[in-house]
């Protein structure tokens, strides 16, 4: 794995971010989706997400996509505020969502070709056909590929824009476990290559400890930051390494998933599934 | 680009191969077709033995040079294997059209069961045809002029009111429930006020199958732009694209599905239009033609304007089908047609 040093990802920070949401049932107040978010990335850091069902983990991923506004708080991209979607922040959801109407090598030039650069950076998406190991398939269409080579053009359509901040929102999520595996080292592999700062939300503990430098735990209703856990694990690592299994064993607990004894009552951060 | 794609079979998904057929079983089948026409053939000269000559010989040169022509084609399809598999599919339908012919013919110069003249025989059909084809063929030139200035027109309002109604919402807001009111409206039933308020019936013809084709048209596109899956139109945001690029490069290609359904749906519509017009105020084109033919009781003309206007609109409903084709080339294997 080549790591380099100046890293193509900035700073992320979010300052006492508030998001609610018009209640459906409730015509009067507004259900609070995020309440009082604040956390720092380091640039070039992969920071997973986990937390249970509606604790408003993919709006958060919205809001710094700039796809929703905040009802109150800063986002800060190095020392910039968000506003707006932009290419310097890419999204990848867990479908892929290709343009089905488009080959894969016209998904990937999609960036290049939005902002008008396609004629100066040709020759780039040559580069992230290779990258993503797709080269012999630039002229099939969406619907002929797996579900693991889909994402890796999902991947390479939102890095061809060299992306200051990558989201993953369970990109990883619709795949079985195998490729789900393979993928991983792959997601790890473009991220140690290019050093976007990465925030991947994810439902799997093990991809969360396996893939990232710390750890957000989520709990829901209203979603805040329970922990924030630093994976002191040098890379590559192994799934099966004691000190693997012990930090999984920690979050399970934190969780209250690590089983034997149930959830205790009245725990007002008991995650609802 | 070189088309290397295209042999890495592991992930494309190609159709099955046609299962390979045994010459003699094709053989077999295409004398059957032979023996159809030459049954035809026997039938008609019995039949028209009766009918003055000058107009049954047409009938009896086509019958013949159909049965050389499946006679010659018999053999070769041994040595030329993409013929084989065109008459192997053909086959039971020429078939089936040649018996048709023949029982229509029984029917009518036969055994008279229809009265005449409002019936006439395929031999009578053919000779109007080819002995009115000067004024076939001018009615249909007119009629295509007519047809593709309404259609084209239409087309266009169509696609433009039907993605401003389908991108903004509040176009949409004002615009859809005109759209609901006025759109169900038959074009035609517009006949009497386009005629006391246009210049000329030409013009009054094209607005009326311009608001035929607008309809349908601008229904399937807004509801195509509409449905735009929002993820496409989130994940292009965040690849850096503007409004135009959100509208022409993901919206438009995402409803063009739709979009063709409404350019088919509208095509017929159009269709309905041009023969009304043509029978009720222009006074050229093949609508018109039918109904003066019939005014002078010639039935035959009728029917012969009935088979050239089945030959012009499905060759111009297989024209946008190929277009469709063309264009929704990714669609192949998503979806079936």
């Amino acid at each position: 794995m080549v790591m380099t040093a100046d890293a193509e990802g900035s700073t992320l920070q979010l300052r006492d971010v508030r998001k609610s949401f018009p209640d459906p049932g409730d015509p009067v107040n507004r259900r609070l989706v995020l309440s009082g978010i604040s956390v720092s990335l380091a640039a070039g850091e992969l920071v997973s997400l986990i937390g249970p069902s509606g604790c408003g983990k993919s709006t958060l991923l919205r809001l710094i996509a700039g796809l929703e506004t905040p009802d109150s708080g800063e986002l800060l991209i190095g020392t910039e505020a968000i506003r707006g979607p932009s290419a310097e922040r890419g999204l990848v959801f867990q479908d892929p969502n290709l343009f089905h109407w488009r080959t894969v090598r016209r998904n990937i030039e999609a960036g290049l070709v939005a902002r008008g650069l396609l004629q100066e950076k040709k020759t780039e998406v040559d580069e992230f056909m290779r990258l993503v190991e797709l080269e012999a398939f630039a002229k099939a269409f969406p619907h002929h590929l797996s579900g693991g080579m889909a994402q890796r053009v999902a991947l390479a359509r939102a890095l061809i824009n060299h992306p200051k901040v990558l989201l993953l929102d369970e990109p990883l999520g619709a795949l079985d476990a195998f490729t789900r595996m393979r993928m991983q080292d792959e997601v790890l592999r473009l991220w140690s290559a290019r050093r976007s700062t990465t925030l991947l939300v994810t439902h799997d503990i093990d991809e969360a400890i396996y893939m990232s430098d710390r750890i957000i735990i989520m709990t829901s209703r209203p979603g805040r930051i329970d922990q924030i856990i630093p994976v002191e694990l040098d890379r590559p690592r192994h799934r099966s390494n004691p000190e693997f299994l012990q930090l999984r064993g920690e979050i399970l607990n934190l969780l209250h998933f690590a089983g034997g004894e149930r959830m205790k009552s009245g725990n007002a951060n008991v995650p609802v599934m | 680009m070189t088309p290397r794609n295209g042999e890495d079979g592991t992930a494309l998904i190609l159709p099955p191969k046609p299962r390979p057929v045994s010459v003699a079983a094709s053989l077999r089948t295409l004398s059957i077709f032979a023996g159809s026409v030459a049954f035809a053939l026997v039938v008609h000269l019995m039949v028209a033995r009766n009918e003055p000559l000058l107009e049954t010989r047409f009938y009896s040169i086509f019958l013949g040079s159909v049965l050389l022509i499946a006679v010659i084609t018999a053999p070769a399809q041994i040595v030329w294997p993409r013929l084989r598999r065109f008459r192997q599919n053909l086959h039971p339908i020429l078939t089936a059209a040649a018996l048709l012919f023949c029982l229509w013919e029984v029917i009518t110069s036969g055994v008279r069961l229809l009265p005449l003249p409002y019936f006439p025989s395929p031999p009578k059909v053919l000779y109007n045809i080819i002995n009115d084809r000067v004024l076939l063929f001018d009615s249909t030139w007119h009629s295509l002029l007519l047809l593709l200035s309404g259609y084209a027109l239409g087309v266009i309002a169509g696609l433009i009111t039907g993605l401003c109604i389908g991108w903004s919402p509040p176009v949409r807001y004002w615009g859809m429930p005109l759209l609901k009111v006025v759109g169900p409206i038959p074009a035609t039933a517009w006949i009497p006020l386009a005629m006391v308020v246009s210049p000329s019936t030409m013009f009054s013809a094209v607005a009326l199958i311009a608001l035929a084709v607008w309809f349908p048209v601008t229904m399937l596109t807004a509801s195509g732009i509409s449905n735009t899956r929002a993820s496409y139109l989130d994940v292009a945001r965040t690849l850096g694209a503007g409004r135009g690029y959100l509208i022409f490069r993901v919206a438009v290609p995402a409803a063009l599905p739709n979009i063709f359904i409404g350019l088919f749906m509208g095509l017929g519509a159009s269709f309905l239009t041009l023969v009304v017009a043509e029978t009720v105020g222009v006074k050229s084109g093949l609508g018109w033609y039918v109904s003066w033919a019939q005014g002078w009781a010639e039935y035959g003309k009728v029917f012969a304007a009935l088979v050239i206007m089945a030959a012009f609109f499905s060759t111009i409903m297989t024209v946008l089908f190929k277009v469709r084709d063309r264009m929704l080339v990714w669609q192949k294997g998503v979806i079936k047609w």
